[in-house]
């Protein structure tokens, strides 16, 4: 990165396909949010609607992280450093919520 | 030395003198701090999945739930008021627009950030702005959310051993088991203080764009690094919103 001052500044022209994408990944976290609420007052509780909304809430993590964080054009090493740890994580999520069942079967015994 | 590490970059790549993630410093450490951070909301966010799951669930049909210590509360009952509508049932319509509001704020950061590459400083300027109002607002929101939550419904029939309790602090609550409220606390407040950090930061980065820095550096890989920040505090209240309000 070059720290010397400059005073030609040169404004590149608008990309429009650019600005689409941008617009259409707006677009879907949106409509996948809708869906969100439609399940949740149309389906009843449990292990499927939970199951449901956890991966709709990966799908959005993906689009934010990939297109507007801009991961997905990073490099492989740079991609894969940020995201073994989450997949890791989302692992753990997922295992302590079955252990709190664990820890309920305990407390309630039934 | 430039062409010595052209020559042999596949070998010598972490070497030292050129950049094998082709990221920056800077952005670098932006994305490294944003997982530490990942690590402290996920241990949040675990705790709740956690407690929630060791907890009875309200077992009845929804039409007929009351809140009681006896068992976790259905967030749809919880998070029902609006603003301005007072006495209106609007289950989860409040931190659906939040959520919304959240969201388009990240746009406006993305357009901001493609501005930037452009050298287009007045368009920076325009999506940054309206980044920061989106920000303030979502803030403004959650002042409410909380303020409604603390003072509790009117309409709650809050029972803790015969006695009536309206509202929420760290011991009790209304709604449900101490536990739900203090991690509504907790975790909606750390999020909370991420947006009002991430409106500050975008202020002063907002302030240098307006006083002409980046044009005079070269480049706008500041409005990139704190546009990093700021789609990462979107990102953890998508697990915030599932975790909290969905499940």
């Amino acid at each position: 990165m070059q720290n010397e001052e400059t005073n030609n500044v040169q404004v590149q022209p608008v990309d429009k396909e650019k600005i689409n994408k941008i617009w259409r990944v707006a677009g879907i976290l949106g409509a996948v949010t809708l869906v969100e609420f439609i399940f949740a007052f149309t389906m009843p509780r449990g292990v499927l609607l939970t199951s449901i909304f956890f991966g709709l809430t990966i799908v959005k993590a993906f689009y934010i992280v990939a297109e507007f964080m801009h991961l997905k054009h990073e490099q492989k090493s740079l991609i894969w450093s940020i995201l073994i740890p989450l997949i890791l994580i989302m692992w753990l999520i997922v295992a302590l919520m079955v252990e709190g069942e664990a820890i309920f079967t305990t407390r309630f015994g039934y | 030395m430039a062409t010595t590490a052209t020559i042999d970059s596949a070998k010598n790549a972490w070497k030292g003198g050129i950049a094998p993630m082709k990221a920056s410093y800077g952005k670098l450490m932006m994305w490294f701090f944003l997982l530490s951070d990942a690590f402290s909301f996920s241990a949040l966010l675990i705790t709740y999945g956690l407690i929630r799951y060791a907890h009875p669930a309200y077992a009845g049909a929804v039409e007929d739930f009351t809140f009681s210590q006896e068992y976790w509360p259905i967030p749809e009952k919880v998070f029902e008021a609006v603003p301005f509508l007072h006495g209106v049932h609007a289950p989860l319509v409040f931190v659906g627009i939040m959520t919304f509001i959240l969201i388009l704020s990240s746009v406006t950061m993305v357009l901001a950030v493609e501005a930037g590459h452009r050298m287009d400083r007045k368009n920076v300027i325009k999506w940054m702005l309206w980044t920061i109002i989106g920000g303030l607002t979502f803030l403004a929101c959650q002042a409410w959310e909380w303020s409604h939550f603390i003072h509790g419904a009117m309409s709650g029939d809050a029972v803790a051993e015969g006695t009536s309790f309206f509202g929420a602090n760290l011991t009790q609550n209304q709604y449900g088991p101490p536990l739900f409220a203090d991690l509504f606390f907790f975790i909606t407040g750390f999020h909370g203080f991420h947006v009002f950090s991430g409106v500050v930061i975008n202020f002063i980065i907002f302030f240098n764009v307006v006083v002409g820095t980046y044009d005079k550096r070269g480049h706008y890989e500041m409005v990139e690094k704190t546009g990093l920040y700021w789609h990462f505090v979107d990102l953890v209240w998508v697990f915030v919103f599932t975790l909290f309000y969905l499940i």
